[in-house]
């Protein structure tokens, strides 16, 4: 007998995309948070920089 | 730093607007595929991150090519922005081609060929980012990345024409496959219309997410000064 049916295979695919989401989702908040920190850390060195100046 | 560029701006949410394209195109547009079913619809995103994935792994290469020429640092950010991002999306390749595998080949995993060269590829580009944090001076540093992104770019071609050279069960889109491949299909004209706009959307997010991460490495660079002109 052949297959006639098509095998439900839709729970991989929608692991496939849930991961992927989530992959490029936390890919571009470990971007944002970098940022964020290098940038307190930039104004923080510039501030103790303009003090040692005074 | 400067403010972010409007391009820039533009490019982010020209991003959104392909990926969410793509994403119906994959999910609703393409017909199901009749053998394997729904979980073929993951070959858009498999496809779409394994090509800039690949990419980005040889534009790293040509990078540290410029950098050993030029010396100028910024051919190293350019470097770590184009290996960290195709590291990520190549990790979705791995990830997606797995959760493929499962039904098509009964197995998440085999050594086959393929499998086993873009694996050796992640673990090489895994391996840079641990090897660079143990040298501290920036000039040093960028060397090393320069010829290890140059040696290791090898395997972007390698892993692309393992397919085409040894037998293996991975079956191939573009090209005559091997005789043992499973899991292949014929694609039709919907099917096309999603893999080549998936194709074209991931190249558009792997240029946004790069030019972030480029100007990710100038801050760091900066913030790296400013510490070094304190203690002195």
């Amino acid at each position: 007998m052949f297959l006639e049916t098509i095998p439900d295979t839709s729970r991989y695919m929608l692991a496939g995309y849930i991961i992927s989401f989530l992959t490029m989702g936390l890919y571009v908040a470990s971007l944002y948070i970098r940022n964020r920190n290098l940038r307190q850390d930039e104004q923080l060195l510039e501030d103790l920089e303009r003090d040692g100046k005074k | 730093m400067q403010s972010k560029p409007i391009a820039l701006t533009i490019l982010d949410v020209v991003s959104i607007v392909v990926l969410g394209i793509s994403t119906y195109l994959a999910l609703v547009f393409a017909p199901t595929e009749a053998v394997m079913g729904d979980v073929q619809r993951v070959f858009y995103f498999h496809i779409g991150t394994a090509w800039v994935g690949l990419l980005g792994f040889v534009v790293a290469a040509v990078a540290g090519i410029v950098y050993l020429v030029t010396k100028d640092l910024k051919w190293d950010r350019f470097e770590v922005a184009a290996v960290e991002v195709s590291t990520m999306f190549f990790f979705l390749t791995i990830v997606l081609g797995s959760i493929w595998a499962r039904p098509a080949w009964n197995t998440w995993w085999t050594w086959d060929p393929r499998l086993t060269t873009a694996a050796i590829t992640e673990l090489i580009y895994i391996a840079y980012f641990m090897l660079r944090q143990g040298i501290d001076d920036p000039e040093k540093r960028a060397r090393f990345g320069a010829v290890y992104t140059l040696l290791g770019g090898l395997s972007a071609p390698i892993t692309f024409m393992v397919i085409r050279l040894f037998r293996t069960i991975h079956p191939v889109v573009i090209g005559s496959q091997s005789a043992e491949a499973q899991g292949g299909f014929s694609m039709s004209s919907d099917m096309k219309v999603a893999f080549f706009f998936a194709l074209f959307a991931f190249t558009i997010i792997f240029v946004d997410l790069m030019w972030h991460r480029i100007r990710l490495g100038a801050l760091q660079e900066k913030v790296e000064q400013l510490k070094l002109k304190m203690s002195n």
